[in-house]
This record gives structure tokens, sequence and C-alpha cells, in this order.
């Protein structure tokens, strides 16, 4: 094998397209673009919903246009024009299945590429796969099990239909209505959704999971996801994203509302990798996701994250320690490669005593991306002994990326201890030629570095995802050293 | 009428009286033009996030005092940094007072930028540097409007002042409230060295509200070393703005201790436009009652292999308010930059806040660019060391918040001033320590 120099690194790196690019053909029925009071009702007409859910979608569609697209993230892109979205759609073929060899063999298809295929997942440790293509679940597998221990995991339409008091008791209680503009959209539109309710002190025996894609060209997704764990419960929830090529900007405004009632704990990863946009920047997911969470006493909310994809990603997990001794956990590696631009980051707010959180956030940048950590840590009046740590670490590959950090810590009680570090550089040549001194060619050993670099966040992920993870960040910047 | 609608009425009468060949007339109009356009910073912006001007605007200042103020020298001595000999620049009531200052032009020129303007020699200096670095902002176009009195300090090439240069600036509280400009304009040549003190102090009990503009320019191989004592009643307010052009191979460090002031904010700029600078920002802020310190940084790294270091310690009791917003921004071509960014803060109040923003904003890749933010409380292991060794709980704490704030008294130069700020901070503190540290 000849060298393998930088610029066939640089070369190799540029030219390669998004791996998970295509596109299924399924019949969709989708509704005309735009959006009015009328598209509304018909959504919620399309999925029988009862009034109160009509009336609470309706709500947030006026709050929403009351509101104006926010500013203040650190990326520029063109606005979507959400007169232009197609609001719902979903595949026309609607069959329930009860095994997966009835699922039409063109979506295992599709699933087979993406490399997660239902057979190999059943195989796997047990997961139980709430399927969401195109904003309509289609197969859901476990149910039985799950259904045993008394743990609802379904659809949100479905569990409007079947558990109404769960759903209105707790929807947009942790993220309202007119929390911000894209919350308010997805209130108004979304189209469906995960919803999880694990009773009083139930372990829930197997990791859920959900994957979203978006498939219907000029179809943003809205998906709106809801996770309570009752008191003294325990949940792990994976959320996995991958979306076909296009050329056009498609915009995926979700929200995401975790409850964790006394000493429960959810434990909520995601790996994304929605279409970023091909080397000239053109096209790509635009991410604005809203997820919170909010813990009651002694709960524990750990959100962790491994974002690859997305031209535009706008999204800040957050945790509401509103309970005495709660915890919250963050651990993110946001990776951002040729026009790619994130914005992320969390907010941890402490209300109750004792409270505690961590936050380890990893950026790597590299071709001409950029990318930011936003975050805030509020220590309220009356929030004693609250702990706060927080890491952010960013690692630059070439001179025409930006890597950011705009952390925002308020503290007003005395008894407060916060400690906030980060730090910014670049693979360094001595580790590389360590490395090769040692027979590790260049590529490899900055796959290898980058690992180390995120290995305290790919910790935190469940095995089945973990592997998943590693095989994207070995994808978005193998070789990208400048 | 409001502050800044006044303002702008009394800007026409401030040109008319001027004398008006002046070669700042035009910077001066475009200044206003642009304050009235932007109006008094508000919270909605990001800069100002944290800091309300708010109680502070509503205010009836009067712009341009009409006494004739005198004031003692046996009433402001203690003032003055007077065991050793400096070049003092001074003002009353924002108009020189040349019985109170010494000032030179033999090696060096320290004098006033009313005198810089009007003098056909000083002539090239202003074209060349005033209002160059100073950025539009509104404030500080505010007061590049009314831009008429302050220091003007030129120190030539290869020159080192024999001694260092105060500036301090008088408030009488003559009037029932008072809003001062001054515009301070200093020019550090190539490889020449200068100390600067600089200090804001109203003697009396009446609403002040000082809007301060500083453009330093430190060309190659400067050094300056420029202090500031932040100790007024807490009737005064400070907005000040410092902007810090640095050539190549130039050396400047800014030490910030604000310890009074109902309201203080502090804009610190530095632009890094050569190879090897180095800039140092480093601070320490105690603050009590409803006091409120503001300190907003920015360390802009231009050109490569350049170095900062900033590192601000507050402690914070009763109802005060400390806000710290550094941004350390590098640009791509800025490689091999070494950025040090440490902040650290002590709440002894139930009632005091703190609000952190440390930035890192950075476009190239091969940099070293650290930060670091705690906020906590006087570690309570080593209290109960001391107290175990008969040392008074108020001497145990006192200790311990010197030594949290002495890494940034240790780099002060003059030894004069730094005692005289060890017993700032003891006073401030209440205990006198049987030692100097």
């Amino acid at each position: 094998m000849g060298k393998f120099t930088e610029d066939d690194l640089k070369k190799e790196l540029e030219t390669k397209e998004y791996e998970y690019g295509f596109y299924t053909d399924i019949e969709s029925d989708t509704f005309p673009v735009g959006l009015d009071e009328d598209i509304v009702r018909a959504i919620s007409k399309k999925k029988e919903e009862p009034e109160w859910m009509t009336e609470w979608r309706l709500e947030a569609f006026r709050a929403w246009q009351q509101m104006e697209e926010p500013e203040w993230a650190n990326v520029t892109y063109e606005k979507p024009n959400f007169q232009n979205i197609s609001y719902y759609s979903a595949p026309n073929k609607k069959p329930k299945y009860n095994s997966i060899d009835e699922v039409d063999p063109e979506l295992l298809e599709t699933f087979n590429k993406l490399g997660i295929s239902l057979e190999e997942q059943k195989k796997l440790a047990g997961v139980a796969v709430d399927i969401v293509m195109d904003s309509v679940s289609v197969a859901t597998t476990f149910k039985d099990t799950l259904a045993e221990k008394g743990i609802i995991f379904c659809s949100i339409s479905e569990a409007i239909q079947e558990h109404p008091e769960l759903v209105k008791k707790y929807i947009g209680t942790v993220v309202p209505q007119r929390d911000n503009f894209y919350a308010a959209l997805n209130s108004a539109v979304f189209s469906d959704g995960s919803f999880c309710y694990i009773p009083k002190g139930v372990r829930c025996p197997m990791e859920l999971s959900t994957y979203f894609r978006i498939n219907q060209a000029g179809t943003g997704q809205f998906e709106r996801t809801l996770v309570i764990a009752d008191e003294g419960s325990y949940v792990s929830y994976l959320e996995g994203c991958t979306a076909p090529s296009r050329d056009e900007n498609q915009l995926h405004a979700a929200v995401v509302e975790l409850i964790a009632l006394d000493d429960a704990e959810i434990k909520y990863s995601t790996v994304q990798n929605w279409f970023p946009g091909d080397k000239e920047g053109r096209g790509g997911v635009f991410n604005f996701v809203t997820k919170r969470g909010i813990c009651e006493r002694n709960a524990k909310i750990s959100w962790t994250q491994v974002e690859t994809g997305s031209a535009v990603t706008w999204k800040y997990p957050s945790c509401v320690l509103k309970g005495d001794n709660s915890i919250g956990e963050f651990y993110s590696i946001a990776v951002t490669n040729n026009f790619q631009q994130a914005d992320t980051g969390t907010k941890m707010i402490h209300l109750g005593k004792n409270t505690r959180s961590t936050i380890i956030s990893k950026g790597i940048s590299a071709g001409k991306s950029q990318n930011s950590y936003r975050g805030l840590v509020k220590i309220s009046p009356r929030a004693d002994n609250a702990r706060n740590f927080s890491q952010c670490d960013s690692l630059l590959m070439g001179n025409k990326c930006g890597a950011h950090t705009f952390p925002y810590i308020e503290a007003n009680n005395k008894t407060a201890q916060i400690e906030h570090e980060a730090t910014t550089s670049k693979i360094g040549e001595d580790q590389i030629f360590y490395c090769n001194q040692r027979g590790i060619d260049t590529e490899k050993a900055i796959a290898l570095i980058v690992n180390g670099f995120s290995k305290e966040v790919l910790n935190k992920l469940p095995m089945e995802f973990a592997v998943e993870a590693q095989k994207l960040l070995e994808i978005s910047l193998e070789g990208s050293v400048g | 009428m409001s502050l800044k609608d006044k303002l702008l009425s009394s800007f026409i009468a401030f040109e008319d009286y001027l004398e008006d060949d002046s070669p700042i007339h035009d910077v001066r109009n475009e200044a206003i033009k642009h304050f009235e356009e932007k109006g008094f910073p508000t919270k909605k912006e990001e800069a100002w996030k944290y800091t309300s001007l708010r109680t502070l605007l509503k205010e009836d200042y009067s712009l341009t005092p009409y006494k004739e103020s005198v004031v003692e020298f046996k009433d402001v001595k203690k003032y003055f940094l007077h065991e050793v000999d400096t070049y003092k620049v001074v003002f009353v009531d924002g108009v020189y007072s040349s019985f109170l200052s010494q000032t030179t032009h033999d090696k060096l020129d320290v004098c006033l930028l009313s005198a810089a303007f009007s003098k056909d020699k000083y002539k090239s200096v202003i074209e060349t540097y005033f209002n160059k670095v100073a950025k539009s902002e509104s404030l500080t176009s505010l007061n590049t409007a009314f831009a008429k009195e302050g220091a003007y300090i030129f120190v030539p090439n290869h020159v080192e002042s024999d001694k260092p240069i105060e500036i301090i600036n008088f408030s009488t509280g003559n009037e029932a409230a008072a809003m001062l400009q001054p515009r301070n304009l200093i020019v550090v040549g190539e490889n020449a060295h200068v100390q600067i003190i600089e200090r804001h102090q109203s003697l009396s009990g009446n609403a002040v509200l000082t809007n301060a503009v500083t453009e330093i320019f430190a060309e190659k191989r400067a050094h300056l070393d420029y202090y500031k004592i932040q100790n007024d009643q807490h009737t005064a307010s400070l907005l000040d703005h410092t902007y810090i052009h640095q050539e190549r191979d130039s050396i400047c460090k800014v030490h910030t201790f604000s310890f009074g002031g109902k309201l203080t904010r502090n804009n610190l700029n530095f632009y890094q436009n050569g190879e090897h600078c180095d800039s140092v920002l480093k601070g320490i802020t105690i603050l009590e009652d409803n006091q409120h310190v503001d300190h907003n940084t920015l360390v802009h790294h231009i050109s490569p292999n350049c170095e900062s270091h900033q590192d601000y310690k507050g402690i914070f009791d009763d109802k005060s308010t400390g806000v710290f917003n550094g941004k350390v921004l590098v640009e791509k071509e800025a490689q091999k930059i070494d950025a040090f960014q440490q902040n650290n803060n002590i709440l002894i109040s139930d009632k005091a806040t703190i609000n952190a923003k440390p930035q890192l904003e950075i476009f190239a890749d091969d940099v070293k660019c650290s930060h670091g933010c705690t906020i906590g409380q006087l570690d309570e292991d080593a209290m109960f060391y001391l107290r175990s060794r008969g040392i008074g709980k108020k001497e145990a704490r006192a200790l311990l918040m010197y030594a949290f704030a002495n890494n940034v008294l240790e780099s002060v130069k003059i030894p004069e001033l730094k005692k005289r700020i060890n017993k700032l901070i003891a006073n401030k503190i209440g205990v006198s320590l049987g030692f100097d540290l």
C-alpha cells in the first residue's frame, strides 16, 4: 500500500457521500402544502383525536402565529418557508403486524441497508422497536413482554386514543405549547411519536428504542415523544435517526418530554445521523429539537447523545431538577464536517436542594463546519448544596472550521459549587507520530485518537448503540486532520 | 425628558460652544448619530443580558458642571499614591486641575487631551490614533461625541517613563447628580515602557455616572502596565470602556480592582495585531450591599504566535451581583495561540448572585485555548485548620480570602500600590492583619 497522505485523506473524506442515503418508494398519502387552522384540524381528524387534543393543537398553533423564529443561535441558514411544507404524510398501506415476516419487504430492505435490521435487533439483547417511518408507527415488537409488566409503549396517537388520562395529564407540562417557536409548531402539527409509561416500581427489562426516519420528499417530521417514569421505576430509552439523501432542506422539529417522578430514573440516548448535506453544503436536514426532562424528588435523568448528522442542529436537552436530591446528566458528542453547523448543549436548572448535575460535551469539527456548545447552569436561591461539573472539549481539524463555547452560569445560592472547564485543541502531531512510529497508519491513528477523545461519552451509551455510534464517528471523521 | 434626549439636545449646544476647526468635528457628529440610532444598551442585548442601566438612567444628571470646584490637596491626599513620586493628571468634575496635577513634556508627554486637540504639534498623533481602536458601540459613541477632556499620554520610542502616571477623576458632588465623560488617549511607542494607575473617585454621596473611554496603542515591543482602582462611593457608577491595540512583541497588562461603586461595567478589549503579543487581564472583585460589577472582556487574536492570560477572582457578599462575560476570539490565521481564561468566584451570602459566561470562539486549529470557571465557598477544612490553631473566625476567613486573591495581587509591579490594595482589601473585609502580604 502506498503512502496515505493527509491530502489523500482529505480527498477521501470530501468525496465520501452520505452512506445511508437512499429513498424507499412507498406510496404515501400526503396533505397539501401549507399550514393554517384547517390543516391543524385535518391532522387531528385524520388521527381520530378527541376534541381536547384538537383544541390543544389549535391553541399551540395560535401561539405559534404570534411568535418569531429565534435568531440567537450561532448558525446561519435559509429559513424554511413554513407554508411550503406538507404537514402530514403517512405510509399508505397501514397494516398491523404481529410478526416481522408480514412487514412490507420494501421496508425491511430499507432497514437492512441501514444495518439495523429487525431480525438482528430481535436477536440482539431483546430490544423492542417502535418504528416511526414518516410519522406513523408501522411495527411494534415485544409489546406483549412489556404489557405483562404494565409498561405502556406505543405511538403517541395510540396513547391519545387508549390512555387519554395519562396524555392529558402530562403532555405540555415540561415543554409548554408556547415554550419556543419550534415547540409551538410541533405542538400544533405533530403527526406521531412515541409514548412510554413505566408504572410504579417497575424496572423496564429491556432497552426501549425507536427509529425515526424522514422519507417522503418535502415532508417535515414533527414527532412528539412523551416518557413518564412513575415512582421508583427505571427505563432506558434509545432513539436513533437516519434519513435519506435529499437536495431540498428538510425540517425536523421534534419535542421530547421526560417526566421522572419520585425516585425514578430515565436514561435517554440518541444517535442522530440525519442527512448532513453534500460536500458543497447543499441539502441536509434542519434539526430544531426541544428536549427537556423534569426530575422530582431523588429522580435522575441522563441524556446521552451522539450528533453526527443534520445540516443545522439546534438542540439543548435540558433537565429541570425540581425535586430535592435529583440528578441531571448530559453526555454529548457532536461531530460536524463539510458545511454542517451545530449549536447544541444543555440546560441544568437547579431548583431543589442537594441537586447535582454533570455535563460532558465533546465537540469535533472538521471541513468548513461550525460547532458550538451553548449551555446554562442555573442555581435558584433555594437550591441549597447544588453541585455542578461541566466539561466542554473541542477538537478542531483544519483551519476552516470553528469551535465555540458559550456557557452561561447563574448562581444565586451561596452553597452552590460549580465548576466549568473547556479546552480547544487539535490532534497533536506528536500523537500521530507516536502511532505512526508503532506501525499504525495516520487514518487509523486519527480514529484511535478521536475514539479516545469521545470515550467518556461513548461509554455512557448502551451496548447496541455504542457500536453504531463508533461506526458513525469513523464515517464522519476518519482522516480529516488538516 | 429622557437622558438620551437630554444628551442629544445638549450636543447641539456643546458643538456651538466649541471653536470648530477641530479635526475631530466630523468624528463627533458621526458618533452622536450612531448613538442616536442605537440608544442606551438594554438587557435585550446579549452583551448586557445581566446588567441593566434602567435605574441609572432615571437620574436627572447635569451634563456640564457650571460651578468651579475647589478641592484642597489635604482632603484628597489619600486617593493619591503619595508614597512614591508620580506624574499626575487630575480632573475635578471633568475640568483639569492644574493645582493637583503634575504633568510633563520632557521625555514623554503627560498632559491633556484638550491641549492635544488644539495644538498643532499633536495634530498628526490625533489624526493617527484618536478614535481608531474604539469600536462603535453606543456608549463609546456617546463618549466620542462629547470627547473634550481627559489624559493624553504619549511615550516616544525607546523611552521608559521614570515614574508611574496617575490619572484621577474626582467628582465633588456640587450638583445633585452629574454625568462625566472622560476620554483618555495613550500611545506607547516602540520599545517604550510605562505604568499607569487610573482612579475614579467621588467626594460626596451624590449620584455620579461616569462614561469613560480609554484608547491605548502599544507599538512594537512596547510594555504597558495599567491598574484600575475602582473603590468609589456606593452612589457612583462607572461605565468604563478600554480598547487596546497591540503591535508585535508588545506586552500589555491590565489589572482591575473593583471594590466600590454602585454599578461598574468594565469593557476591556484587546486586539492583537502582530505576532508574539502578550495580553494579561487580571482582576479582583470584592463586593457587598447592592453593588454590581460586570466584567466584559474580549481578547481578539488576529495574528499567530500570541498569548493571552485572564484571571478574575470575585468575592460576593450581601445582595451583590457579579458578572463575568469573557470572550476569547481566535481568527483562522491566528495559529499557535495560547489563550487561557480563568474565573473563580466565592459566594458568601445567600442573596449574592454570580452570572458567568466564559466564551471561546475559535476558528484556528493549532491552538491551545482553555477556560475554567468555578463558583464555590471557602474551604471548610482549611477554615477548621486555621481555627484549630487559634485564629479567630473573622481572621481565618480573611486569610483565606487573601490567599484566594493573591494570585492576582502578586503580579502588581509597584510595591506601594500593592500595599495600598492590600489595605483596601483588609478594609473591605473588615480586619487588620498583623503582617503584609
